[in-house]
């Protein structure tokens, strides 16, 4: 049995079904990480004393520059597919996937250092929230990979028997994608500057 | 989104000038940084800023400057309940009925720690 409605919109709600699913996938996302935050504020305010300085702000900053340029990739991939070109929308989702796993390999630098230091999650109240924020964002830049590299790879068969359906894919990774983007937004400040 | 090719290219270009601003955005978030300002001033300078690149990441890459209502609705919902989780662990600390605030108890741990 096909499943209904995963290119033509649903009457009632004028979306298809994939990006309302999405959407509300994303609605509780922000409750996860919002949770997380609460718990630094919670954390930061009751602190007597909060480090400062004890990330490298120039790795920090260097993974936001490779997120937003990723965000930049995989809606130009989209913008591709809809003008029916899929070897460049191909091509940037790739670079996206590149640009992805370069913050993983800046990320994997970042946390040896402070590892070889003892600095862990036992270290201190700051170091525990830390790994615990940005190591959760980090299983949801792997898990975007994980879907880019099938949408670029096995999942490509796809564009041949449905262009439309191919595409959808694309822009709901995409929505998941630039809300990891967006997390990394708020978090590049909130721990490495303040 | 619209699949007319000449507004597809509009659209790239759109795109091309918000990442630009972005990255302009996140060199001085990083430049103000090395000002040193006061904590509390620095804490509301990064925020904004991360709150405006956020803003131009949703409306324009999300594009939810123009999205269906079934979509805006959820994420009111959304924003509801994200509000209230917020508040709620830092109401419940700030709940002193019957209780010493625990700010007060860790006041008074570090003037103690200092008289000693």
């Amino acid at each position: 049995m096909e499943i209904p409605y995963t290119v033509e919109p649903r009457p009632d709600s004028g979306l298809a079904n994939g990006k309302l699913g999405v959407w509300l996938f994303l609605a509780s996302e922000v409750m996860l990480f919002g949770a997380l935050f609460s718990t630094y504020i919670l954390l930061r305010v009751g602190a007597i004393e909060w480090p400062h300085g004890e990330l490298s702000v120039l790795l920090g900053a260097i993974n936001t520059f490779i997120l937003i340029a990723s965000s930049v990739t995989i809606v130009l991939a989209w913008t591709q597919l809809k003008l029916n070109n899929f070897s460049r929308g191909r091509l940037f989702l790739i670079i996206t996937i590149v640009l992805a796993t370069v913050f993983l390999v800046n990320k994997y630098f970042e946390y040896a250092e402070h590892l070889a230091k003892g600095e862990g999650p036992w270290h201190s109240t700051f170091f525990a929230i830390y790994f615990t924020l940005t190591g959760l964002h980090g299983l949801h830049i792997i898990g975007g990979i994980v879907v880019m590299a099938y949408l670029a790879g096995p999942g490509a068969g796809l564009w041949r028997r449905n262009h439309e359906q191919f595409t959808n894919r694309v822009e709901y990774t995409g929505l998941y994608w630039h809300f990891v983007d967006l997390v990394w937004i708020f978090l590049f400040p909130v721990l490495y500057l303040l | 989104m619209q699949s007319d090719p000449a507004e597809i290219h509009k659209s790239v270009r759109k795109y091309y000038a918000v990442g630009g601003l972005l990255f302009v955005f996140t060199a001085i978030t990083v430049a103000v940084n090395q000002i040193h300002l006061a904590v509390p001033l620095a804490i509301t300078v990064a925020l904004v800023i991360a709150t405006m690149k956020g803003s131009m990441v949703a409306s324009i890459f999300m594009h939810l400057s123009h999205e269906k209502k079934w979509i805006y609705g959820s994420l009111i919902l959304t924003v509801v309940f994200f509000i209230v989780l917020v508040l709620l662990p830092n109401l419940t600390v700030s709940d002193t009925i019957g209780k010493t605030s625990p700010y007060t108890a860790a006041a008074e741990h570090a003037t103690e720690k200092a008289e000693k």
